[in-house]
């Protein structure tokens, strides 16, 4: 037996052809706006990229407690963090690139090292930014922020899981990065799936289970179909997804890997320093197994479609479905 | 604004005094840090704390507190030495300075003493984190709230950030927030104007939308007039640029870049604090 975990209540059309896609980054935006009508010490701050980054529900809600910044990210962080020092809960928002990317020195000292609630959300993250090309593809992200103490860092696999992820962000207390997509995403999760900062949700379960396949982010729904398609050809994998990269549930990480004893690591980043980075010191700590990573190596992004740069950069399908083959092989 | 007696600028001028002399001897404990930015701005640290503030050291979280946010951390021992003196922590304290498990961090930092308003350490991020409790200060009480101080270098006028937030500020209005620059010329390079020229300041920070004055930052009464002054403006931020003499109090450590980052050795920090006490019987007498 090998298919989609009951437990986790997902989407029963993800498979399916028409699917319902939604850009991840608009989750956020609901949920901030919830997080908003929650409690009013949540503070919305933007850097010049309101709309597109999807801030502007809150913005037209709560004109009393938004913030336009300009084009000045250093400064949306520590203005964040004197508004934080103050009481609020702010979230900061624009592209991966420029927050954290351009201000992470401010993230660090002003809201990490000083200990402040703010929220990082970084919309256009991964190679699927697309056809605005390298310069905007933040593919380091998940490397700079998980090296900060305190910080938490969430890559959410859908729209539904932004919204959740968001909301549990304006409760969780301590500084936390959201990492967001730009295109459509195939919708996988339900209202009623389980969504707990921390805590990986295994997504693909099987009788017995041969290779583990753990992806973050917009291509969760990749590893989904490289499993079905695994399944078709006789292989049992489990998919987990990490949407916590820190702190990572390292105990669904070595339960997975003691059944399987073989790992994929799927992700719209760069191999070195991302989710790969994170399982593979899980496991070389506590249940050492080969790893197979699937993510950028060591190159910048460019212009074009995003399925032509997800199959461009290997993050597709059939890379996943490959990848799992080999891990597989290398087991001892 | 509450004006200054005579007799209370004479137990300022004492005060300042005995911070100066606190300042010598918690660097020559350390045997690293600043002397001359610390030694500087001890008059300014002196009215803030002693006259200006609206605050209570046995309180520090309490929530009406003015905020003072420095933003040049590398000038804590002044900071550290006046929180001591008015009562925040124990003048013996002071001797921990830079020491492995001590409150007292090189550089400010919240997690080892909460009274902090703020970590520092890196330039330019002050003016920020003050922009950002002057917003939510005003967000929560629109006309009585508390007032934000922010110190800052010369030098950190040099940061992108520094206008970035310079800029927020100026285009919200923030009549809740005073900047205070430490106005001493040098830099750990050299001479401000030589490493990378800053005037005409005054028409920089007028162009942002700013309240903008200039003082001697050794003149408690036109320091406090302008604080005052500043107070008094509310549909703009306030900046005070305080002329000052780095390592001001004891003759060989005044006008000299040479002193930014470095402490007096044993027999010069010894020679500073005679310098000190004799100027202290002499303000007694």
């Amino acid at each position: 037996m090998t298919g989609l975990n009951p437990k986790q209540k997902l989407n029963e059309q993800l498979f399916a052809p028409k699917v319902e896609q939604v850009p991840i980054r608009n989750g956020y935006g609901e949920g901030l706006l919830a997080a908003g009508e929650a409690n009013e010490q949540v503070v919305a701050l933007c850097a010049d990229l309101t709309e597109s980054a999807r801030a502007e529900k809150f913005a037209k809600k709560f004109p009393e407690r938004f913030v336009q910044i300009g084009v000045a990210e250093q400064n949306l962080a520590s203005v964040a963090s004197g508004m934080a020092a103050m009481g609020k809960i702010p979230f900061i928002t624009s592209y991966a690139m420029f927050s954290p990317g351009r201000n992470w020195e401010q993230i660090r000292t002003t809201i990490c090292y000083n200990n402040r609630p703010v929220i990082i959300a970084g919309s256009h993250a991964g190679v699927s930014v697309g056809p605005d090309g390298g310069t905007h593809q933040a593919i380091e992200d998940l490397a700079i922020t998980r090296v900060i103490p305190r910080l938490a860092v969430i890559a959410p696999c859908d729209a539904i899981e932004a919204r959740k992820a968001t909301i549990a962000a304006a409760a969780w207390g301590s500084p936390v990065y959201l990492r967001l997509a730009r295109e459509k995403t195939p919708i996988i999760t339900t209202d009623d799936s389980p969504f707990e900062i921390g805590q990986a949700n295994l997504l693909w379960t099987s009788a017995e289970p041969q290779v583990t396949i753990i992806a973050c982010g917009s291509v969760v729904h990749n590893a989904l179909k490289a499993a079905k398609q695994l399944a078709a050809k006789g292989v049992e994998a489990e998919v987990l997804n990490i949407h916590t990269i820190k702190p990572i549930d390292d105990k669904a990480v070595v339960a997975s890997v003691k059944k399987t004893g073989a790992v994929v690591t799927v992700e719209e980043h760069q191999v070195a320093g991302g989710l790969g980075s994170a399982v593979a010191e899980v496991l070389a700590d506590k249940w050492p197994a080969p790893v197979e990573f699937i993510g950028v190596h060591d190159q910048f992004g460019q212009s074009g479609t995003p399925a032509e740069l997800i199959e461009h950069y290997k993050i597709g399908v059939s890379h996943i479905a490959a990848a799992a083959k080999k891990a597989i092989k290398r087991k001892k | 604004m509450i004006p200054l007696t005579d007799d209370k600028i004479k137990t300022l001028t004492a005060t300042a005094n005995d911070i100066r002399q606190l300042i010598i001897k918690a660097l020559l404990a350390a045997g690293s840090g600043h002397t001359a930015g610390p030694l500087g701005m001890a008059d300014v640290f002196t009215l803030l704390y002693f006259h200006v503030l609206n605050h209570d050291p046995s309180r520090p979280d309490w929530p009406e507190r003015d905020r003072l946010v420095l933003s040049n951390g590398h000038i804590c021992p002044v900071l550290y030495a006046t929180m001591a003196r008015a009562g925040y922590f124990s003048e013996d304290e002071l001797l921990t300075l830079r020491q492995f498990g001590s409150r007292l961090q090189g550089h400010p930092h919240r997690d080892f003493l909460p009274a902090l308003e703020t970590s520092s350490g890196p330039l330019g991020s002050g003016l920020s984190q003050a922009v950002g409790m002057a917003l939510a200060g005003r967000i929560d009480n629109p006309t009585t709230g508390p007032f934000i101080f922010c110190l800052m270098s010369d030098a950190e006028q040099e940061c992108g950030q520094t206008w970035e937030a310079a800029m927020l500020a100026g285009k919200e209005g923030l009549g809740n927030l005073i900047a205070i620059i430490d106005r001493n010329n040098i830099q750990i390079d050299g001479y401000t104007e030589e490493v990378m020229p800053l005037e005409p300041l005054a028409k920089k920070y007028e162009a942002w939308n700013w309240h903008v004055q200039e003082v001697d930052g050794h003149n408690f009464a036109e320091l406090n007039d302008a604080i005052g002054a500043a107070k008094s403006v509310y549909e703009r931020p306030s900046v005070i640029i305080a002329n000052t003499i780095p390592g001001k109090g004891v003759k060989m450590f005044e006008k000299k870049y040479e002193w930014h980052g470095k402490p007096p050795t044993k027999a010069e920090g010894e020679a500073a604090l005679r310098e000190l006490q004799n100027l202290a019987n002499r303000i007694s007498t």
